[in-house]
């Protein structure tokens, strides 16, 4: 499932400094609305042809959905595919090509039914195009993406029943199976798409844009799917252009190069938010921000010592330093404001006395600890240094260590003790499978605990919702208490639009539904 | 006839200049190799990204035969390119070859306006600095060239995207979207020449103004003064050639130089040339295309000096350039 994932960062991070200077020498001063880009919008407006700036992955991007990594692939695969379901603002599941979705009593029996829905070749989109898609990106010999998210399903014994049906048979109660539905990369492509190189050359999808052109690295074409089943797109024409350092995608959008830019940083929006040259949108709660503390090694064995740690953090300082207050202070928990969130726990606060007193009573007094952070993502060094400094007046003595940014996420998952992490919108669900049970695949805070593990399966064999958020509850209550992620805050994604762009959702955090959704975008 | 020793000279020169630069070119492809496999992290890990999963990077790791012994796969490589062939990506499976072509044509083009602009204006300036020795002219020229020369290529960047693009909106501030047609938006391509220009030029026009003035205070030229030639031709066939000996081999440097300056240029406004190529196969760790590009800078840089060596030979036969 997704993560933020940002290869596109290691590039990214290349020029630094000219990002720099490039929002001091455009800098004005700060303050502005929120998601102007909805106001004042009428009644859509058809025609046109918008641009959209992104970071890209250079020469080697491919068309292919399966193969979808970054934030570009994402929105590009998006325009000409569909997947059976996807995340809505709380990142609750929506279905998308799958029009239902059924249980069994026992939760690992599912019956989807397709919607009636074409392809852009006319060609309608059946129950054997689904099971091809999972079966494709589920093949042993391949390693895409979305494999480990399609794990559940047990799909030799998951059959078409009709031309628009499908059963899905689990190898377990999966009570968040629509979840895996809407997967990150889980696109349904025809059947046979991936024996020829079409999905690279001449893609043929059912979503609502029709492919014209690709140019790996460049720029990528399409046009309007009159046909497409929820309604044509107001746009004639989206093409996606690669611009890989953020300056280069303000000084086009300024320039009126682009309608459309993607990924800004918080100083660049701080100097353009409310100054009438270009709109300024911020997707909340879209990048959790934490650090991680793996709970399997000294100090970190010990709750005390982590709970110390949480004490010590001011949040506020955090978000306001590496995040440039462009985010929300977090609460130790993933997902703020998505569906099962805890928020009834109160927001923890720095206490440096207490966190002292902790520290004293775990015999950890005049503790040295190693903070691994890198260039990979935005704010992680500057987020580093503000806890090493927060960290210092609790008698705490932290390390700041740099590493790769290209190797990063290897190198932290089973070395060192604290680290910089973040992660990019997903379900909470997915957050604990893939990061917080025993076999879990990328638990970099070692969070290894069979009583937990079980509590997991239990929500997931309960069909009552009601009864579910209970159970997350549970959970959430115990990763608060004695977790091993620090999460300190939530950041905004930040778009750029022309003041002509309108119907861009501003409640859609990153790689949810309606998040790069040109479709319902028009040209005013 | 009598020229013939010399030409002959010149072949061996040639020769064994040509045989060290492909000597040089090897030893270049094999510390990018050894240096690329020292970089921590390989294609697989760059590629799994955050979901570093073990068994993942194992199978990626398998499917591009990452797993086969780093001499193995260099010996691959260097088969391959006994035949022209430089191998496929390991990011895209497509060849490397591709890339390479793709990325040419922008690069080139850019190095190629730089360098006709270069030239003249180069020259242009070194030698009205010298004429004007100690001069207000000579003072104007030196000051602004030393000032220029010390601003980075990305800051003097930044800058004339705001105030030429952004501010009096004269120019677009980057190329995107216009991908390898540069030429057909020839507006475009202002900028990121001026750039790439700045720091050339001035290195090239002092040290053009140092050689002349040097000559025209040798004893030659005052000789040739003293018996009456007149003052512009002690200028330009006397005194410039020895001017011009050092600014060649300056100039070559130069195109060493803007292969790299491209990398900064190439970012900044967008062009899809070998620059962004170079970058992004260095972050993916895709070694052939990483070595592939080795062998196309090796390649260019010793064919590059040696013409510069040549000319300058011809120029300063006494010097006796050291092959």
């Amino acid at each position: 499932m997704y993560d933020e994932r940002f290869p596109g960062l290691r590039r990214r991070g290349f020029l630094a400094a000219t990002t720099g200077a490039a929002a001091l020498a455009l800098v004005g001063c700060g303050g502005g609305t929120d998601d102007a880009a909805e106001e004042g919008s009428s009644t859509p407006k058809r025609g046109g042809r918008l641009r959209a700036a992104f970071a890209g992955g250079g020469a080697s991007e491919t068309l292919d959905p399966h193969l979808a990594n970054l934030f570009a692939d994402v929105a590009r695969a998006k325009a000409l595919y569909d997947k059976l379901a996807d995340y809505g603002p709380d990142l609750s599941a929506q279905p998308r090509l799958a029009a239902s979705w059924e249980s069994n009593k026992t939760l690992d029996r599912w019956q989807v039914t397709l919607r009636k829905a074409a392809f852009h070749d006319g060609k309608l989109v059946t129950a054997k195009d689904v099971l091809y898609s999972y079966r494709r990106i589920a093949d042993p010999e391949q390693t895409f993406r979305a494999k480990a998210s399609l794990e559940p399903i047990d799909l030799d014994a998951s059959r078409a029943t009709g031309d628009n049906g499908i059963e899905f048979v689990l190898k377990r109660p999966t009570a968040e199976f629509p979840n895996i539905l809407a997967a990150f990369g889980a696109y349904i492509v025809p059947e046979n798409a991936g024996e020829t190189s079409d999905l690279d050359t001449k893609p043929v999808g059912s979503g609502p844009f029709r492919f014209v052109s690709f140019a790996p690295g460049r720029s990528a074409v399409f046009r309007r799917n009159d046909d497409y089943w929820e309604g044509a797109p107001h746009l004639d024409e989206l093409e996606f252009v690669v611009a890989n350092e953020e300056s280069a995608r303000v000084n086009a959008l300024l320039g009126g190069q682009v309608e459309y830019a993607h990924e800004l940083n918080p100083t660049t929006a701080r100097a353009h938010e409310g100054k009438g040259q270009i709109e300024i949108v911020r997707l909340r709660n879209s990048a959790m921000q934490a650090f991680c503390m793996k709970t399997d090694r000294a100090p970190f064995d010990d709750k005390r010592v982590r709970e110390a740690f949480f004490l010590i953090a001011d949040r506020k300082e955090l978000v306001d330093g590496a995040l440039s207050g462009a985010g929300v202070v977090g609460n130790d928990l993933f997902g703020k404001g998505y569906e099962y969130y805890a928020d009834s726990l109160p927001q923890r606060e720095q206490d440096l006395d207490k966190a002292r007193a902790l520290l004293r009573q775990a015999g950890a007094e005049n503790l040295k600890v190693t903070l691994d952070t890198s260039a990979v993502a935005a704010g992680f060094t500057e987020a580093a240094s503000i806890f090493r400094d927060q960290a210092a007046k609790a008698g705490v003595t932290v390390d700041v260590k740099m590493g790769s940014k290209d190797s990063y996420w290897a190198d932290i998952l089973d070395s060192g003790t604290l680290c910089c992490y973040r992660s990019g919108a997903m379900p909470i669900e997915a957050h604990i499978s893939q990061r917080l049970l025993t076999d879990s695949t990328t638990n970099a805070t070692k969070w290894q605990h069979k009583d937990f593990d079980a509590l997991y399966q239990q929500a997931q064999s309960t069909r009552d919702k009601t009864e579910r958020a209970a159970v997350y509850e549970r959970m959430q209550r115990r990763l608060y208490t004695e977790g091993g992620f620090l999460i300190w805050g939530f950041a905004d994604w930040i778009l750029g639009t022309a003041r002509t762009v309108r119907g861009v959702e501003a409640k859609a955090p990153a790689n949810t539904l309606d998040w790069a959704r040109f479709d319902k975008v028009w040209l005013a | 006839m009598s020229k013939s020793p010399r030409a002959s000279g010149l072949r061996s020169f040639v020769a064994r200049r040509l045989l060290l630069g492909a000597a040089q070119t090897v030893a270049v492809v094999l510390l990018v190799f050894a240096l690329t496999e020292a970089l921590p992290g390989d294609a697989a890990v760059a590629l799994a990204g955050d979901q570093p999963d073990p068994a993942r990077i194992a199978a990626i790791r398998e499917a591009m035969d990452l797993d086969r012994p780093a001499y193995e796969r260099l010996a691959d490589w260097a088969a391959g390119l006994l035949h022209g062939d430089f191998g496929t990506s390991l990011a895209s499976g497509r060849p490397v070859a591709q890339y390479i072509t793709d990325g040419f044509g922008p690069s080139l083009l850019l190095a190629a306006l730089t360098l006709a602009l270069l030239v003249p204006l180069g020259f242009g300036l070194g030698v009205l600095a010298a004429r004007h020795e100690g001069r207000l002219v000579d003072r104007l020229v030196s000051g602004v060239t030393l000032a220029v020369y010390a601003v980075p290529e990305f800051a003097l960047g930044v800058l004339l995207v705001t105030v030429f693009a952004l501010k009096l909106a004269w120019l677009p501030p980057t190329a995107v979207g216009y991908g390898t047609d540069l030429l057909g938006h020839p507006a475009a391509l202002v900028l990121p020449v001026l750039v790439l220009l700045s720091r050339p030029v001035c290195s090239l026009s002092r040290l053009v103004r140092a050689g002349m003035v040097d000559a025209l205070a040798s004893p030659y030229a005052a000789h040739a003064r003293r018996y009456g030639v007149p003052g512009a031709r002690v200028r330009y066939t006397h005194a410039l050639p020895n001017a011009l000996a050092p600014a060649a081999q300056q100039l070559a440097r130069t195109v060493d130089w803007l292969l790299c300056g491209v990398i900064v240029v190439e970012a900044l406004f967008v062009i899809p040339g070998l620059g962004t190529v170079l970058l992004n196969a260095v972050a993916e760790r895709d070694v052939p295309v990483v070595q592939g590009l080795a062998v196309v800078f090796g390649v260019l840089t010793v064919v590059l000096n040696l013409g510069a060596d040549v000319v300058a030979h011809r120029l300063t036969p006494r010097a006796g350039v050291a092959a």
